[in-house]
């Protein structure tokens, strides 16, 4: 070319070999930003989109108008959620890496994100899930095995082998199938919701999507619909910084923030501490109020960050620095919970060690069971028949002599 | 002779033709920085800077739809779609726009972007990871499509893609990137370097798109297939001890026609293998031209394998893969039609 580029090329703060930066995110003090009545215009609360709602402050305390004041025992259960997260990722990382599983992916850093907003929701609500929020599994009462199960695409798999591990789905706990393409779910669950108010039902629907993944045009049909109906919905946008290797800048993070696009389409945008497990709750509640009194949707974005490599496949010490996650300014959200239930008196770092020891050894007692069921290199397999299934509702003729040929193909 | 990999390979032509020609870029979700989650890109951004490697939004149709901007702005975009099974948001954009400007604006307009993407299955991908998306795009007027099975065919049929004024969509057959695979995955891994075509040269070379290639010449039978199932298919025939012509089509769009039916008329039976689902898959296209053309020379009905009408499912790949059983019965089938 005769002349230099002009173009504008977002760079990532810190690569390997340099120290984290985290300059470019802004902070709001604990307690400081304003809570507004439910009802409120987009237009006049556009400042939640800047600012950041925070609870817990840096001396574990519960601050401000967005304290939900949750009692200990609802504190409790929460931490225990994220607590038995955590210890289920790594734990099923390491089966991964033992060739057990083929593939993982870990929520580490973002356990709030999940179990907070799925505690304030009300169970008849249905979650639209991107493929990290597995956290909404558990506050939604699944079952490790049966979470295991899929991992293994074995005999128990909930799946019948169709799909990748982590890709659950659970009819009764009102969790949607996860997909593998990325930002489907989110204009889908404006259409439940959509239907939901159709029906005349207070039931909401709460889908969760990645900043990176909220490039892809289904993000702003999303926002569209949910503004033009006032759907009944909660669009959550995850920002943990790191789409793979892109950084957030280059899905739009430089110029505003992820929650600023809700008031472009009228719908408020409230940018929320995501390792805080009380602003989450609290952010939640509120947009749950104003969508169940027929003031539509909320988009939230989840200001947190990917603590492990975005999956088994990734290795992310080849683009970002080494220690960039114990650098980030908003700490970890299990931490925090836990220091505030310490500094309320009731809990302990020993609790916490015991808790944390039973969990392991449910995870561990739960794996052994589910590895009963098969692996994928051993014990009993799912019948290969069953791959010709659910195509369509019923088998038709063309299946049925494929079916008959792989028969055929195997004795 | 240089010996690459399907990704050196690949590399090596995006390195050629970034270097001699200024117009053309690089653009793709983890492309840059990166280079790419298969390493395609590695290197290149480092070499000719951000600006000509670019990193890009998780938009797909963006990616596609840029790319056409840039193209009718005089560049000559490269862009990667990180899996075929990604490429749906870009479908319109591709089908309605990229095919379909050169004949709509009468050559007032055209975009001459190259579109790589990986494709296939046998990497436990699941239904996500794995499809093979050629018939979809072979159906749409206007775009080439193409899909190399080895390292030496990757580097000169990228480079004519990158070099030609229409657009053209690169299918690249990921189980093959490291290696060639006969389909059985019990065996070892084996690298490019024990095989004829990782042998690739350093620099500039085309090779020409719309020319299918006869990879063995046989008189009992003819082979077509293409990607990973080439290599399927000559183990199973080798196999069987068969005498099979082989044909690696290369070219989807165009499709060179006269080589297929040439072989077809001297062999008289021909089996076609594709890892994609069979119903309305390419083969069906490929079996009816060769029943026009050589419908007198044929001495038994064409067999035509590829996967099962269903998504690609994670937990039975390699019962679902159009393996060397499904292959060589297929083959016996033709073989023994009187």
């Amino acid at each position: 070319m005769p002349r230099p580029s002009r173009l504008h090329v977002p760079h990532a703060p810190a690569r390997p070999g340099e120290a984290p930066d985290f300059s470019y995110v802004r902070l709001s003090p604990a307690g400081s930003v304003a809570r507004p009545d439910v009802a409120a215009a987009a237009v006049d609360i556009e400042n939640l989109a800047v600012e950041l709602i925070r609870v817990l402050d840096d001396d574990h305390r519960a601050l401000g108008p967005w304290n939900p004041h949750l009692d200990v025992d609802v504190l409790q259960v929460g931490l225990r959620h994220m607590l038995l997260t955590r210890v289920y990722d790594d734990r099923m990382l390491r089966t991964q890496r033992q060739g057990k599983i083929s593939f993982y992916m870990k929520s580490t850093g973002e356990e709030a994100v999940a179990v907070a907003a799925a505690m304030a929701l009300r169970p008849s609500d249905m979650l639209f899930p991107s493929y990290r929020q597995q956290g909404l599994q558990f506050v939604r009462g699944a079952k490790l095995v049966d979470l295991m199960c899929q991992l293994l695409s074995n005999t128990r798999d909930m799946c019948k082998g169709r799909q990748l591990p982590v890709m659950y789905h659970s009819v009764p706990g009102r969790l949607f199938s996860i997909s593998g393409n990325l930002a489907t779910q989110f204009p889908q669950a404006v259409g439940w919701a959509m239907a939901a108010a159709i029906k005349g039902s207070d039931d909401l629907a709460a889908t969760w999507i990645g900043e990176g993944s909220s490039a892809e045009a289904d993000f702003h049909h999303a926002l569209l619909f949910a503004s033009v109906y006032r759907a009944p919905v909660l669009l959550n946008v995850v920002n943990n910084q790191w789409a793979i290797s892109t950084f957030q800048g280059f899905a739009g993070g430089e110029q505003r923030s992820f929650a600023a696009r809700g008031p472009g389409y009228g719908i408020p945008g409230l940018r929320v501490d995501g390792n805080d497990f009380l602003a989450v709750y609290a952010a939640t509640e509120w947009a749950a109020e104003r969508a169940r009194k027929g003031a539509g949707a909320t988009l939230i974005e989840l200001v947190t960050y990917r603590a492990a490599a975005h999956s088994t496949s990734d290795d992310p010490t080849r683009y970002r620095p080494k220690d960039d996650a114990e650098r980030w300014p908003l700490g970890d959200p299990i931490e925090r919970l836990k220091q505030h239930l310490i500094a309320l008196g009731e809990w302990s770092e020993e609790r916490h060690a015991t808790l944390a020891a039973e969990l392991g050894e449910l995870v561990g007692v739960a794996w052994k069971e589910a590895t009963n069921y098969g692996t994928l290199t051993e014990g009993p397999r799912l019948d290969r028949d069953l791959m010709f299934e659910d195509v369509f509702k019923e088998l038709p003729r063309h299946l049925i002599e494929q079916r008959e040929q792989l028969r055929r193909e195997r004795t | 002779m240089p010996q690459m990999n399907m990704i050196q390979a690949l590399n090596s032509a995006m390195d050629i033709t970034l270097g001699r020609d200024p117009a053309v870029v690089i653009l793709g979700e983890d492309v840059g920085y990166f280079g790419g989650v298969f390493r395609v890109t590695d290197g290149l951004q480092r070499k000719y800077g951000t600006h000509r490697v670019l990193d890009t939004p998780i938009a797909e149709g963006g990616i596609i739809a840029a790319s056409i901007g840039m193209a009718v702005n005089g560049l000559r975009p490269v862009a990667e779609i990180q899996f075929a099974d990604y490429i749906y948001p870009g479908y319109d954009q591709i089908v309605s726009e990229l095919a379909r400007l050169r004949y709509r604006s009468a050559s007032a307009f055209a975009a001459p972007v190259t579109i790589r993407t990986p494709c296939g299955g046998g990497i436990r991908g699941g239904q996500t990871h794995s499809q093979s998306p050629e018939a979809l795009f072979a159906h749409v007027c206007g775009i080439k499509v193409v899909m190399p099975s080895n390292p030496y065919d990757a580097k000169g049929l990228l480079i004519a893609a990158i070099e030609d004024d229409d657009p053209v969509l690169f299918l690249e057959p990921k189980r093959l990137y490291n290696g060639p695979f006969d389909g059985d995955p019990n065996k070892p891994a084996v690298p490019w370097s024990t095989h004829a075509k990782g042998e690739v040269p350093d620099g500039h070379y085309t090779v020409p798109i719309g020319k299918a290639a006869v990879v063995r010449e046989g008189r009992e039978v003819t082979i077509i297939s293409y990607g990973t199932m080439l290599h399927v298919a000559e183990a199973a025939a080798r196999a069987l001890g068969l005498d099979a012509e082989i044909i690696d089509v290369r070219s989807i769009v165009p499709l060179d026609v006269e080589t297929l039916v040439t072989s077809v008329a001297k062999t008289g039976r021909c089996l076609i293998a594709h890892e994609a689902t069979r119903f309305a898959g390419f083969g069906a296209e490929l079996v009816a031209t060769i029943q026009e053309r050589c419908f007198w020379q044929l001495e038994a009905p064409i067999e035509r394998v590829g996967g099962w009408d269903t998504p690609y499912p994670h937990a039975f790949e390699w019962e679902y893969f159009p393996g060397p059983q499904r292959v060589g019965a297929a083959l016996k089938r033709v073989m023994e039609a009187r």
